[in-house]
């Protein structure tokens, strides 16, 4: 195997057998799954203490995953892959998948933003969810999340991550349709599953193909082989992964359904639609960096999609005066970033995983937050019915601020690090796409700005009958937590350690030269310049104005582009919705009326055939007489011609 | 016991059953013919798994358990009984899905043309005759066991039915029908080409397969016999009958109906169209795969269209039909195993479905997509369950039909790279028709009509929790079927003489170039 | 021996009798036609039996006759009843088995 690895300028996945505390790995799936399947099939006799088994499970989760850490972490850089064989999923031909894990550094890592990040969010619905009839149901579809996110992250096959794919599509879909009895959630749940369902055509597609080319689809014999396949094969799975990346990561063109999935309970906004699942285009790309490093067309069309969405999402963002939507354009944008370091290969690689981590502490913090504003405001989302909730909620503020601070990238916030990494090695890339990047950071720190403003400053532009409070402490406890991560997560980084870490995984980065010969530092001066900038400007706008109740309906073309999402959904139901409703129409018409027409047709043409031949059955012996005549002389003539013709 | 005829006994048992409950004297009410269709079924049921059990799939055998006897001497006719891995595992569909069915339509015999008496024992007789059509290693022998499942169903549907079930009744006959005399003129062609053989005229089919029937005889015979199971299927586009029957049948007889007799088809294609004429069935294979992705594509389609549930979900079984076909004729291990995967995930999650939604009707006393709205609300179970059998339809992972139909997309697109990307968007389409009939009538503001109704009561879970458990055990863990159901794949491409492709990379060749 | 003759007469008599069925209406009239029938294919047939000189055409004769006889006692009860319940013997009234 070691030989074989020289080879190679990709890393390639051994398959070392658990020994001592990996074998627990399995347990890590198997207690939120347990803890779903208590909580889902033990209907109401659970709901007392559904909560608590919930998150006691996620925590469980955690605790293993720790223990699994520290292990990984006391092993030799080379060692640090361990395979778990739990058994045999099905076998055609020579074609054989297994259910195995894999636990390697970034499986590790993920497992840790997964249990630690969602057991925070566990203890935070507790309070969140406290007066809502179906708790204990809303628990039981988290666990079912955290168990499929974690099937996703530490499969070893591509299959077994499709398992764990849609599992967390399905988690979703259950989830932003959790209060279902309102028709526009219902609708939203259907279009994230449906929309994800087309990205899925890439992941179906790309494992045949990953099959066809390589005989097999584990993580271990595709890395070791990937750098013998052809160039066509190789972009060809490369792009098909990059379309399920778009759906499940929200990026351009299956953007559309991440700003409807808003309509779900606000911690599985924080949970799925911001630290966890809608990062898992990202784990795919980075995952299969042993496909995408090799080929150079399939990464620029990851660099291309992440800055097209880094933009789009800024720009959405911009406009929204829905704080939970205003976070999840927020959130697209910060997707598109980690799309776009992945797509610049081995160098981005490690800078995408480690902005999926501060962007998961800094992201689920802020949603949460805005969770607890909702809390004291009755569940309104509009912004431009808050104002000046600073006072009313302190801790809140102190903990929204920071995330705030961190996705700004002012440092030593945890953004800072990821960020300007990601912005420096984009210009080392190419220059326009650094340009790209560097612009929206000045936007991110706009629209940051305007909803900070919009939020807790100002006066009071609350709704009659609203008092604000701060919420308890089960949910304010979470905040700050993740505040505290979103402040120290830039520790990771400390002597370049994330990058070390993930190596064997990623592979080797070159070094690259930023352009003009710029210095790193000079680099990171002129991006906070520009979030200065940006900030400066919503200061302007927002700050110094009063806000008023209602959106201001005379405003420009830009905003009201920005407020339509792009036009996303616009695009979609004309060129899509509404020919295929027509096209279902006429299709039920041609299938009543050409298809089964035929058929109804030939029984109708028999009908009406043998209705005109009966007539000949009158009832009058002469004429059957006659008939017998005419018969028998027609067989004498016939008889005679075939004798003496 | 090596010589205990299992599979006779699984064929007369519920018709002796179906028999026995015809002889009981009106007086004796309708619960005990009830117990005694349950009863029967089970113990079916039971000797069927203990013959699973004694399956050996290791063995070198084409057939197992088989029968054998002289019947029509003339024509080479026999009673000749045995199964491959396809056969058992469609055997033990029939027999795990009559139980279910019974138990599902405890109720549903009571307001028919006649007796709920006769309506289980059709259903019975059904079951038996399905079961000789699976088992039957004799095409005479199979022909008439597929013309006599007409019978049944044809009651079943005219005697049991909605509004318009004679009419269904009367158009399902005369497709079928005209099916099966397509088919018969091949069977006599059959006969008429072994006669000219040296070992005289045979219906056997291990005899059957060793002839050579010549490139234009065998082509002809291949299209008698791919006609009658294409209507049987159903595939586009003489589907038609099917989404009619369904409107109009019980759930219970659709669930037979579609998750079982429809599989007729597409087992017969397997074990007459590519067994018996392997070379037809290679020189078909483009213009079949068109057809069935059609199939796929066009009946997601329709069921997308449809306001009416039955007929909704009979058109995602033209879908899923075309998936099976096309598996099947792609004419590799994948799409094989997976073809003959999905008959039996198919028939779990749409026997699922119909009885579910048979439920949900049978509250409300309408089938119209339209009539309903938040359901969720007052029968949370219903809801449910009625989740779990629609995301198994649209072959989420972790349910069994999700390897089927992946293996099919895999072997598929190793055939063509198409026809692999034109049916792959089935798995949209399965997303859009099942959310969108789940939205339409689960979620949303519950609606008066549906207000005061009743969530599912034990008897409608017990009819359901052995099909939803199944459909989640093997969609983690489907060994037991692959691994009957591979050998005889193995065998199947071995009769076509076709062999895998082999990957673009081979890994066996890396590892000598990486020592050298 | 000549047997033209014969065979001559028999085909007038069943041209006869042929026409006699198709023509008339009356029920009685059409029956003794059919006889007329009968009668002129029984000439034939023992026409032929004496030309080619053994019995085959004379049995069938008899069959003939025994048949004709049979046919005759149906045939009248039936002419009777439908007499009988309708007070008419014309065959086109008795046309109520059609279409």
């Amino acid at each position: 195997m070691v030989n074989l690895e020289a080879l190679h300028d990709v890393p390639v996945v051994g398959s070392v057998p658990t020994d001592g505390a990996f074998s627990l790995l399995w347990l890590v799936i198997a207690l939120p799954a347990l803890g779903a399947a208590i909580l889902l099939l033990g209907g109401r006799r659970t709901d007392k203490w559904g909560h608590l088994l919930g998150t006691a499970m996620a925590v469980g989760s955690f605790v293993i995953s720790l223990i699994l850490f520290f292990t990984l972490l006391g092993k030799d850089a080379d060692d640090r892959q361990v395979t778990q064989h739990l058994w045999n999923w099905f076998t055609a031909g020579s074609y054989s998948v297994n259910f195995d894990l894999l636990y390697d550094q970034l499986s590790a890592v993920f497992l840790l933003l997964i249990t630690g990040v969602g057991s925070l969010i566990h203890v935070y619905s507790i309070g969140y969810m406290e007066h809502d009839e179906r708790r204990r149901r809303f628990f039981g579809y988290l666990n079912l999340f955290v168990a499929s996110m974690l099937v996703l992250v530490l499969a070893a096959d591509y299959v077994g991550v499709f398992l764990g794919w849609e599992g967390v599509g399905l988690a979703s879909y259950l989830l932003i349709g959790f209060w279902q009895q309102k028709p526009s959630a219902a609708a939203a749940a259907k279009k994230a599953f449906v929309i994800n369902r087309v990205g899925d055509i890439g992941l179906s597609l790309g494992t045949a193909l990953i099959f066809i080319t390589f005989g097999s689809t584990s993580f271990a014999v595709v890395s070791a082989a990937s750098s013998h396949a052809s160039d066509g094969a190789l972009t060809g799975i490369g792009l098909l992964l990059l379309l399920a990346a778009c759906g499940k990561s929200a990026q351009f063109p299956l953007q559309t359904w991440l700003l409807d999935a808003m309509e779900g309970p606000t911690p599985v906004s924080a949970l799925i639609h911001a630290a966890t699942m809608v990062t898992a285009g990202v784990y795919l790309i980075v995952r299969s960096n042993f496909i995408f490093s090799l080929t150079e067309d399939a990464r620029t069309a990851v660099i291309v999609i992440g800055t097209i969405t880094l933009l789009m999402g800024a720009i959405i963002g911009c406009a929204k005066d829905d704080i939970k939507k205003a976070l999840a354009g927020s959130t697209m944008s910060q997707i598109g970033y980690m799309v776009l370091a992945a797509g610049l290969g081995p160098a981005g690689y490690a800078f995408a995983i480690f902005h999926l981590l501060t962007h998961g502490f800094f992201k689920a913090n802020m949603f949460l937050g805005a969770g607890s504003v909702m809390h004291g405001m009755n569940d309104d989302v509009n912004m431009r019915h808050y104002g000046a909730l600073q006072k009313a909620m302190p801790i809140t503020f102190a903990t929204f601020a920071t995330g705030y601070l961190a996705i700004l990238g002012i440092p030593p916030f945890a953004g800072f690090w990821s960020k300007d990494k990601i912005i420096e090695t984009a210009f080392a890339d190419n220059t326009l796409v650094g340009l790209c990047a560097l612009i929206g950071a000045g936007v991110t720190a706009f629209y940051m700005t305007r909803l900070m403003l919009m939020t807790f400053v100002g006066t009071k532009r609350w709704e009659k009958d609203v008092h604000p409070h701060e919420s308890p402490k089960v949910m304010t406890y979470p905040l700050i937590a993740l505040a505290a991560l979103s402040a120290l997560g830039g520790l990771l980084t400390l002597g370049g350690w994330i990058g070390d870490w993930l190596e064997p995984v990623t592979g080797h980065a070159e070094h690259h030269e930023l352009p003009f010969g710029m210095a790193p530092i000079v680099m990171s001066l002129i991006i906070l310049l520009v979030v200065a900038a940006g900030v400066a400007v919503a200061w302007q706008l927002v700050g110094q104005r009063e806000v008023p109740r209602e959106a201001p309906e005379k405003v420009s073309i830009f905003t009201r582009a920005a407020r339509a999402d792009l036009y996303g959904d616009a695009f979609n139901d004309e060129v899509i919705i509404k020919p295929g409703a027509a096209g279902i129409r006429g299709l039920t018409v041609f299938d009543r009326v050409v298809v089964d027409g035929a058929a109804e047709g030939t029984a109708t043409a028999f009908a009406s055939m043998s209705a005109r031949f009966r007539l000949l059955q009158n009832g009058f012996v002469r004429s059957y007489a006659l008939a017998l005549l005419a018969g028998a002389a027609l067989v004498i003539f016939a008889l005679l011609a075939v004798n003496f013709g | 016991m090596n010589d205990f005829p299992w599979l006779s006994v699984m064929l007369f048992l519920p018709i002796v059953g179906a028999l026995v409950l015809v002889a009981l004297p009106a007086r004796v009410g309708s619960a005990l013919p009830k117990q005694l269709a349950l009863g029967t079924s089970l113990v079916t049921l039971v000797v069927g798994i203990v013959m699973a059990i004694r399956y050996d799939s290791d063995s070198s055998a084409q057939f197992q358990f088989t029968e054998q006897a002289e019947w029509i001497k003339s024509f080479g006719a026999h009673y000749a009984l045995g199964v491959d891995g396809v056969g058992l595992t469609l055997v033990i569909l029939t027999a795990i899905l009559a139980p279910v069915v019974i138990l599902a339509s405890w109720n549903d015999g009571d307001n028919g043309r006649w007796s709920a008496k006769a309506f289980f024992a059709w259903m019975l007789a059904l079951e038996g005759l399905a079961i000789g059509v699976f088992a039957a290693t004799d095409v005479f022998l199979f022909y008439v066991f597929f013309e006599a499942t007409l019978i049944p169903v044809y009651f079943l549907i005219g005697g049991y039915g909605g509004a318009n079930r004679a009419r269904a009744a009367v158009k399902f006959l005369l497709y079928s029908l005209a099916g099966g005399l397509i088919m018969l003129a091949s069977v006599i062609g059959l006969y008429v080409e072994s006669a000219k053989s040296d070992g005289g005229a045979t219906y056997l089919v291990t005899e059957l397969a060793k002839l050579d029937f010549g490139t234009d005889v065998g082509r002809w015979l291949f299209l008698g016999f791919f006609v009658a199971f294409a209507i049987k299927a159903p595939m586009f586009p003489v589907h038609t009958w099917l989404p009619d029957t369904t409107e109009n049948a019980t759930p219970g007889t659709s669930v037979l109906l579609v998750s079982v007799l429809d599989k007729i088809g597409t087992f017969g294609m397997l074990r007459f169209c590519l067994e018996l004429f392997p070379e037809a069935s290679r020189w078909a294979t483009p213009a079949i795969v068109v057809f069935a992705v059609i199939s796929i594509i066009y009946g997601a389609f329709m069921a997308i269209g449809s306001d009416n549930i039955p007929r909704l979900i009979a058109y995602t079984s033209v879908s899923h039909f075309g998936f099976i076909v096309l598996g099947i004729f792609v004419m590799n291990s994948q799409g094989l195993s997976g073809a003959n995967l999905y008959m039996f995930n198919h028939g779990l999650s749409t026997a699922a479905l119909f009885l579910v939604t048979g439920f949900l009707i049978s509250r409300r006393g309408s089938a119209l997509v339209s009539d309903y709205g938040g359901v969720e609300k007052v029968a949370p179970v219903l809801a449910g369950i009625f989740l779990v059998a629609g995301l198994s339809s649209l072959s989420l992972p972790g349910l069994s039909p999700f390897i089927s139909e992946f293996l099919v997309i895999v072997g598929t697109f190793s055939y063509s790279h198409v026809a692999g990307a034109f049916a792959v968007t089935g798995i949209v389409l399965a997303a859009i028709y099942i959310l969108f009939l789940y939205q339409r009538t689960m979620t949303g503001p519950t609606r008066d009509e549906v207000k005061d109704m009743k969530d599912l009561g034990t008897r409608e879970i017990a009819a359901l929790a052995p099909v939803l458990l199944l459909i989640v055990i093997l969609g983690f863990f489907p060994k037991p079927l692959l691994s009957v159901i591979n050998p005889a794949v193995d065998h199947t491409m071995e009769r076509v003489q076709k062999h895998d492709p082999a990957p673009d990379v081979d890994p066996s060749s890396l590892q000598e170039g990486a020592h050298e | 021996m000549d047997t033209t003759p014969f065979i001559v007469l028999s085909a007038i008599l069943f041209t006869i009798g042929g026409i006699g069925v198709l023509t008339r209406r009356n029920a009685i009239v059409v029956f003794m036609c059919v006889e007329l029938m009968l009668n002129a294919s029984n000439l034939a047939l023992i026409t032929f039996s004496r030309a080619n000189g053994n019995l085959e055409g004379q049995i069938a004769a008899f069959f003939v006759m025994v048949v004709a006889a049979a046919e005759v006692v149906v045939g009248l009860a039936i002419i009777m009843t439908i007499f009988r319940t309708r007070r008419s013997a014309s065959v086109d009234d008795a046309s109520l088995l059609k279409y």
